[in-house]
């Protein structure tokens, strides 16, 4: 069989750190080819090499049997390498033709020939099943669809092998299931595909092979249908992962939460949680399920104090909070691992460690008579660091900003559990985090609860709502649809309930 | 070693914008037929000339015109840094100015309480003309660029007809002067600078960027500033009043501005001058972005902008480069501080095709 490319021993180091270390990957024609590793691990750094914006410190490059130098992506793309970065890299205020041919624009004598370009691009985006609209403008069309935008850019410039950094990652699931097809329809066509991700469903589901690369180490290429989920964990994390989180039976003892007739309206001043009653008890975990947009943001947002609430009670340990202050609910024991970690859970200008103080740097020992008190707060950043391994270049002293996602949520998490909560909320907890991160967190949620937290999960994840709750809620257009034991439920169950199918239950 | 180039960086690129801007003048005396370093000697001399031979009047007239600059740049670089834009230092420091004024005309107290009412009124004055931009930036959303901009006409035009209409001076353009009592200057520092108008106001200047620097960099409520100058959402969740934030900042940035007032009006003069707003607000933007919006950048810059005021002069008689020139300078090592993220990635660039050269060769 022959391989169209071979990246041979790549090793690349940066400063302090050695990004790739051996890594060998070969892709063959037509094959979608999985780049499996934990965050942080070299994935994008590897394929940055094959694209040309980073040099090797040794290792060798072929294309289509001939060793080439790729010094930066001109070469690429003259060699048909094309690649959708992580980040897009498109012009908003541009329309999807636009940015297709930036910076290769076909000229018509003077002018830049747009119908024609256009037409190119519809036919493109025909062939290939994208259903783009050439003439919309990036801002105004969905991030699933600016993707298209930048696959069809790597198919206008001819590209015959292309490379998809995280692509799943900012996608909904409908949004993924299309993207899975495309790329399926991408190889028929005859494309060759390197897939980036580190969700394994997405690997057993489209690819045929996959590398595996830990710490920056190559640990080997595997064929994905000889291979469970669990073996390729355990290659990517370098231990055994398990799947299903070990827990005991919950105790639930006292309410702690509890929400009486709860509505809440979202920014568009529509009502979005509607009369909303539910309760969390001490010591156990309850998961609302439910498809995205249908409250759950407004619910968690009214209980921590973001947002206000139109009509309704909340009640934390039988004392009222609706209008208590953000800071008086942290206070009297609520903590929130947000949603949005970059929006609400950082301050990604500040170093590590002052986010780590962020709910209680004015307090001893933080602070002594308004003055902070570093080395405390060094301290105390550092054991979390450690007790959490939160990785990031400078420990304590690493900007936000450059850490890894993954991180940056271990980071909040650390912080969130650490101050003992009795109320802990956690939203989306684990949303594009590794497997050994979603391992560990999780392992960590039940471990508060058998310490006596309550503790309100909302995912949009099935796996993770069965996987760890004690009692689940569904949640659709800002009701509480139904409320079961997480031993009845089911993916098809809650499934159906999340679309508004109300009588499911009545058919047992 | 990551860490130190960063650190190293920082502190290069407006050392760099200085020379570069520097460099750029020179190019332009040479097309034009002058010797630039005659001119530069002089530019130096101007603010140092007889400093070694005991006469510090030279020194003392630097400091002096440094004064209000360090006080108006605090006020931008504050602002900056808890994420605020304060265009609007000018028309905090005239309405300070004139309060100060007002009261060094008409109060009749001992020095000892005249002169500090004078500044203190000058501060609070400062403040509440930074409030209103506050609340409404914290109510309303209303950017406080385009509200400081009017507010600063707004005080141009209420201290003129206040100044007629209570304290009016001799001429049309001017107010009353102060009593020579509500004055910043003293005798002993005359003296000591050899007959140079430098005061107290310097003392306050260094006072304040101390206070500054330690609110910024040590104390809980300078951390909650500047978080919520970066991210007031992860502010809001952290259950800092983002609000009262941002009025608080304002507040202050007004109150160092107002200083500035008291500095220049009761201090490098006696007076109001009706109709004209003071330069001292644009430059105090330059000198913070110059200094990087640190306090102590502000100092170092407010000296730099000092100097080469005080010493254009003679650089104009004795070597017959006309005065603009330093202003043309000035504006270059702006342009070049403000492209600073421009000129980093040079440095950058720079670096990385060393080391990959190195790299190959090995
Ligand atoms: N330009 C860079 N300079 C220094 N270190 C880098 C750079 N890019 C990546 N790294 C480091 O190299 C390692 C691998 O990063 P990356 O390839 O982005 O990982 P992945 O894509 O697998 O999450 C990380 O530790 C990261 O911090
Ligand atoms: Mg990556």
């Amino acid at each position: 069989m022959e391989y169209v490319i071979e990246m041979l021993n790549i090793t690349k180091e940066f400063p302090g750190i050695k990004a790739n270390d051996n890594i060998t990957l070969q892709l063959k024609k037509g094959e979608i080819h999985a780049l499996l590793g934990e965050n942080g691990a070299g994935k994008s750094t590897l394929m940055s090499i094959l694209f040309g914006l980073y040099q090797p410190n040794e290792g060798k490059i072929k294309v289509r049997g001939k060793e080439v130098k790729i010094h930066d992506p001109n070469v690429a793309n003259t060699l048909k390498i094309g690649m959708v970065h992580q980040h897009f890299k498109l012009v908003h205020n541009f329309t999807v033709t636009e940015n297709i041919i930036l910076g290769m624009e076909p000229k018509n004598l003077f002018v830049i020939d747009i119908p024609g370009a256009s037409k190119k691009v519809k036919e493109l985006s025909e062939q290939y099943g994208l259903k783009v609209n050439p003439n919309s403008k990036i801002e105004d069309i969905s991030v699933g669809m600016q993707q298209r935008v930048e696959i069809l850019k790597m198919l206008y410039r001819d590209a015959e092998i292309l490379i998809f950094d995280e692509p799943t990652a900012v996608l909904t699931p409908q949004e993924i299931k299309e993207l899975m097809s495309i790329m399926r329809h991408l190889v028929s066509e005859g494309k060759s595909i390197i897939l980036i991700t580190h969700k394994l469903k997405e690997i057993k589901e489209v690819a045929d092979r996959c590398t595996i690369i830990r710490k920056g180490k190559g640990i080997g290429t595997v064929d994905v249908k000889d291979t469970s989920e669990e073996k390729m964990a355990e290659l990517m994390v370098g231990r055994e992962i398990s799947f299903t989180v070990d827990k005991e039976e919950a105790t639930p003892k006292e309410v702690v939460l509890d929400i009486k007739n709860l509505s809440v309206k979202n920014n568009r001043k529509l009502m979005s949680v509607k009369n909303l009653n539910l309760q969390v008890r001490a010591g156990e975990i309850l998961g609302i399920a439910g498809i995205d947009g249908n409250g759950q943001t407004e619910l968690i947002q009214a209980i921590t104090g973001l947002r206000a609430v139109e009509s309704g009670q909340l009640f934390l340990n039988n004392k009222e909070i609706t209008s208590e202050s953000i800071r008086k609910r942290t206070e009297s024991g609520i903590g929130h691992i947000p949603e949005d970690r970059h929006k609400h859970g950082l301050v990604l200008d500040y170093k590590l460690e002052e986010n780590m103080v962020l709910q209680n740097y004015f307090k001893k020992p933080m602070s002594k008579s308004g003055i902070l008190q570093f080395n405390i707060i060094r301290e105390y950043s550092d054991r979390l660091i450690e007790e959490f391994d939160v990785r990031s270049g400078q420990g304590s002293l690493t900007t936000a900003r450059s850490m890894s996602g993954g991180n940056q949520q271990k980071a909040i998490v650390a912080r969130e559990i650490d101050r003992s909560p009795q109320l802990l909320i956690a939203a989306q907890p684990t949303r594009g985090l590794d497997v050994g991160a979603i391992e560990f967190i999780h392992q960590r949620l039940v471990e508060e609860r058998d310490k006596g937290s309550a503790i309100l999960l909302v995912s949009l994840e099935l796996d993770e709502i069965l996987n760890i709750s004690d009692r689940i809620a569904v949640i659709f257009e800002g009701e509480i649809v139904a409320i079961m034991d997480a031993k009845e439920a089911d993916e098809n169950k809650l499934g159906l309930l999340m679309s508004g199918a109300k009588e499911v239950d009545s058919h047992e | 070693m990551n860490k130190l180039n960063k650190r190293y960086l920082t502190i290069i690129i407006p050392i760099l914008s200085v020379l570069l801007g520097f460099l750029v003048g020179a190019i332009i005396m040479l097309i034009s037929g002058k010797d630039p370093i005659n001119a530069y000697l002089w530019l130096f001399k101007g603010a140092f000339k007889g400093m070694l031979s005991g006469n510090l009047a030279r020194l003392g007239d630097m400091i002096l015109a440094s004064t209000p600059l360090i006080l108006t740049g605090l006020s931008v670089a504050f602002a900056f840094r808890t994420g605020l834009f304060n265009i609007g230092v000018t028309g905090q420091m005239l309405f300070g100015g004139f309060v100060a004024v007002l009261i060094g005309a008409t109060v009749d107290l001992p020095r000892l309480i005249l002169v500090p009412l004078a500044v203190l009124a000058a501060m609070l004055m400062g403040a509440v003309w930074g409030i209103i931009p506050g609340l409404l930036k914290a109510k309303y959303r209303i950017h406080e660029v385009v509200v400081t901009i009017m507010m600063n006409y707004t005080a141009l035009w209420l201290v003129q007809y206040f100044s007629k209409l209570i304290i009016p001076g001799h001429f049309d353009t001017e107010s009353q002067p102060i009593k020579e009592s509500a004055s910043l200057r003293t005798e002993w520092m005359t003296d000591v600078f050899d007959g140079s108008s430098v005061n107290m106001g310097i003392f306050l200047a260094l006072i304040a960027v101390l206070v500054v620097w330690f609110i910024l960099e040590k104390t809980a409520f300078g951390f909650e500033l500047k978080a919520v100058g970066f991210n007031p959402e992860a502010s809001k969740y952290a259950g800092m009043k983002v609000n009262r934030n941002i009025i608080l900042s304002m507040m202050i940035a007004g109150g160092l501005a107002g200083l500035a007032g008291a500095a220049y009006y009761i201090g490098y003069t006696d007076h109001i001058p009706l109709g004209r707003l003071p330069s001292y607000g644009p430059d105090g933007i330059a000198v913070a972005l110059l200094g990087l919006n640190a306090p102590v950048g502000v100092l170092f810059s407010s000296l730099l902008f000092g100097l080469m005021s005080v010493g254009k002069g003679l650089m104009s008689i004795r070597a017959k480069v006309p005065e603009e020139l330093v202003q043309i300078i000035i504006g270059i090592i702006i342009y070049f501080a403000a492209a600073n993220l421009l000129i980093r990635n040079w440095i950058v660039k720079l670096i990385n095709r060393r080391k990959v050269k190195v790299n190959s060769n090995d």
